[in-house]
């Protein structure tokens, strides 16, 4: 059903989708926990930068990319140099992309599952001889991991879609930086590619169908899930 | 069995002081609301459960002061076994005083250890909490109307227990309540505190 092609397609998407979460988890969840439970100036600030991604184009994303992770970017040259890792035009890019869209969604959803856990208790872990770190490790953090679960395949979902970014950061370079969304744009501007945009089109409305779901039933799995539904 | 008690903050234009000495077993802290209880007991416990501007520097878990809670505050993702043992597997082993058989009998909740904090009653749920405190090898009980979210059966089953807290275990404890009826029960030493 699926030409050999169009499966490479799709394994490039997942692991460019994978690699972008496994990044950005813990930056997230960091980021999450800041949000949620620390004081300091610039809150806000923070609050507002992590969530860019989510309302500016996605091409203005993927320049800015280009622009600090390019060849001649202060990032990228450093990256070069360093660890010899080069993102622009390659697959480790669109992860990033992908990661950097990704994240304010990951962020929001880790967040309202940390703020969900009442602070009270650990402060009553405090009272029993835990550490802060101990309380957070065996109270919050196991409360709140079906938030952060449901945020990391909410990210998976979301890299899966990621379009504008990618684009203008890596191009759409079959084999290298192609993934789902960029190979349908690109049968979409060839005569006769109706059916292969409806094949990839149907693969990728089918993953984020099963990520979201799956994403659901881990917060409901969790008696007193309130707050942080995803659907 | 005496304690002595010497805290004072500042808070804003206000300034919460306690200075108390005394011979007897249980001391009841009573006064209207916003007297200053709560900062008076934070102190005790733990600069940083609830400020951490107190300018205190040993922080609660080194105090060894239990804390008893209006509400359990069991914690929802473990059992009653774990809940117990929370704070005695922290515990030194030379400070441990009691086990887990000891204070499932002292306080008679064997029958629950499998169970979720979910699934116990708000007196059984007390119940455990006092075990946790207790387990935790406290040199001193804080409690904060302990009873205010029970119906009148259950208050007199935890009011027994905290006597015997204080006759069989000799725990010394600090008691907060608006309700002088639960003072005059227990024999405590009335402090009042005014605003």
């Amino acid at each position: 059903m699926l030409t050999q092609a169009e499966w490479a397609v799709i394994l490039l998407s997942l692991k460019v989708s994978l690699v972008a979460v496994g990044f950005t988890l813990p930056i997230a969840f960091g980021l999450a926990w800041l949000l949620a439970r620390a004081r300091f100036h610039g809150k806000l600030l923070l609050d507002a930068f992590v969530h860019l991604p989510l309302v500016i184009p996605p091409v203005v994303t993927g320049w800015l990319l280009l622009i600090a992770f390019g060849r001649t970017g202060p990032v990228g040259r450093f990256l070069e140099a360093t660890l010899g890792l080069t993102l622009m035009f390659r697959w480790t890019g669109a992860a990033l992309a992908a990661a950097v869209m990704a994240l304010p969604l990951m962020v929001r959803a880790m967040r309202l599952s940390i703020e969900a856990v009442d602070i009270r208790l650990e402060q009553a872990a405090r009272t029993l001889g835990a550490s802060p770190l101990r309380a957070f490790l065996t109270i919050t953090l196991p409360l709140s991991l079906p938030g952060i679960v449901a945020g990391a395949v909410l990210g998976f979902a979301r890299s899966i879609g990621e379009f504008g970014a990618t684009i203008s950061f890596v191009s759409n370079i079959p084999g290298e930086t192609q993934t789902l969304p960029l190979a349908i744009y690109a049968a979409l501007q060839i005569p006769g590619g109706g059916a292969a945009v409806t094949r990839l089109a149907l693969v990728s409305v089918m993953l984020s169908l099963v990520a979201l779901i799956a994403s659901e039933l881990i917060v409901r799995r969790r008696r007193d899930a309130r707050t942080y539904h995803v659907l | 069995m005496s304690f002595e008690i010497h805290v004072e903050k500042r808070l804003g234009d206000r300034h919460i002081a306690l200075n108390h000495a005394s011979d007897s077993r249980l001391i009841a802290l009573f006064g209207p609301s916003g007297a200053g209880k709560s900062s008076i007991l934070n102190m005790v416990a733990g600069a940083t459960l609830f400020d951490s501007t107190d300018g205190t520097d040993v922080p609660p878990e080194h105090r060894h002061v239990g804390y008893i809670f209006q509400d359990a505050r069991l914690f929802p993702h473990k059992r009653v076994r774990a809940n117990l043992l929370y704070g005695h597997d922290l515990t030194r082993q030379d400070q441990r005083w009691l086990t887990l058989e000891e204070i499932c009998a002292f306080l008679g909740i064997a029958h629950l250890l499998e169970r979720w904090p979910q699934n116990l009653s708000g007196g059984e749920a007390q119940r455990v909490a006092i075990g946790r405190a207790l387990l935790a090898a406290p040199r001193l009980l804080l409690m904060v109307e302990p009873l205010s979210s029970l119906d009148a059966a259950r208050r007199e089953e935890i009011l027994a227990v905290i006597e015997r807290i204080r006759d069989e275990l000799r725990v010394p404890i600090v008691y907060v309540t608006h309700d002088r009826s639960e003072i005059e029960r227990l024999d405590g030493e009335l402090v009042k505190v005014e605003a």
